[in-house]
């Protein structure tokens, strides 16, 4: 996973804003939001989504129903917890979710 | 056997935007080091500068117990729950950002920087409600001893987290000695030097160095100089 295609959950719509703006700072970094399990289930049809970043607001069940749908939409899709609603862990947390993804 | 590790003061990633100097002991925004990712549930040890009268802006945060302890100055506080306050050294200040909270932090005064530590854990549960507080210390009480400051008790000494965590500050004279027992097995200790320098099981530690130290149940410390202390209790395995 070179460059990351992010699918941002996020209840908090200006976290959610927040968050978008901050990715596409970085080059080479896409991301669509969503605020609901449904809605992210759609964008995944029609998104080549290859990582899912859970923000405020998503319980565990709606987490665990989207860890357990998307893979089949987007083999190898990657999920990662944000903390922190802004900049502060924001990159640390997407870059340590693709080294992983790399292997590396 | 007790692990640990050595994170010296020159080592930390610095953020420098003019009216902020941020010396960063874990990834922290830009600064990205694999190596310096978090101490168990400590995640932002940001040991920061701001110029007189500049400050964060409004922005938002969720998700995370965030503490800022006053070394210098003062720091004017103000959260989209309603909450205006002025934090000064001898205080602590928590916020729970849970669900999602916005807040500005400026330096009140326009003739002195303000120097803080902003410190940053985990929470145990995510989505709780957002909160604030802030509670004054008693100076006395960490002379030559180790004061609690935080805790995942309401109504205990200093000021409660969503967190196993516990803190505890301590101002000692030159060749003082303590020791400091564990709360919680499976536990670490991060010791960050305040100011002067000590020696923590043997090591010696000088002013902003770090030191974690885990798989044991106790430390000892011995001021080396007149120095200052800040203990931080976390739980070393966690989902988060």
């Amino acid at each position: 996973m070179k460059n990351p295609e992010i699918l941002v959950i996020c209840k908090h719509p200006d976290i959610l804003a927040t968050i978008l703006r901050l990715i596409h700072k970085k080059e080479g970094w896409t991301a669509t939001g969503a605020a609901s399990v449904k809605e992210a289930e759609e964008l995944c049809t029609t998104t080549a989504v290859n990582l899912v970043l859970f923000g405020a607001g998503v319980d565990e069940n709606e987490e665990q129903q989207l860890r357990n749908s998307l893979p089949a939409l987007r083999p190898g899709i990657a999920f990662v917890q944000h903390y922190g609603g802004g900049s502060g862990l924001l990159y640390a947390e997407i870059l340590q979710t693709l080294m992983d993804a790399n292997g590396s | 056997m007790a692990q640990t590790i050595l994170h010296k003061a020159s080592t930390r990633g610095l953020a420098d935007l003019g009216w902020l100097k941020s010396y960063q002991s874990f990834s922290f925004s830009e600064y990205y080091n694999p190596e310096r990712i978090r101490f168990g549930a400590l995640r932002v040890l940001n040991d920061d500068t701001v110029s007189g009268g500049k400050g964060f802006g409004d922005h938002p945060h969720d998700n995370m117990e965030i503490i800022s302890i006053p070394l210098e100055g003062e720091l004017e506080h103000r959260d989209s729950m309603n909450n205006s306050a002025v934090i000064s050294p001898g205080e602590i200040q928590v916020m729970s950002a849970g669900t999602g909270i916005y807040h500005t932090e400026y330096n009140k005064n326009a003739g002195q920087p303000v120097k803080f530590l902003q410190i940053w854990l985990f929470p145990n549960k995510r989505n709780v409600a957002p909160r604030y507080d802030q509670v004054k210390l008693n100076n006395e009480d960490s002379h030559n001893r180790l004061q609690q400051i935080l805790s995942p008790n309401p109504g205990d000494e200093g000021v409660w987290v969503h967190q196993d965590a516990w803190f505890h500050k301590g101002s000692f004279d030159k060749d003082v000695s303590t020791s400091y027992t564990f709360k919680k097995e499976g536990d670490g200790v991060y010791v960050f030097v305040l100011e002067g320098d000590v020696e923590v099981n043997g090591q010696t530690l000088n002013r902003r160095d770090g030191f974690g130290i885990w798989d044991t149940d106790k430390l000892s410390l011995k001021a080396l100089t007149d120095a200052e202390v800040l203990l931080i209790e976390v739980p070393m395995n966690t989902n988060k």
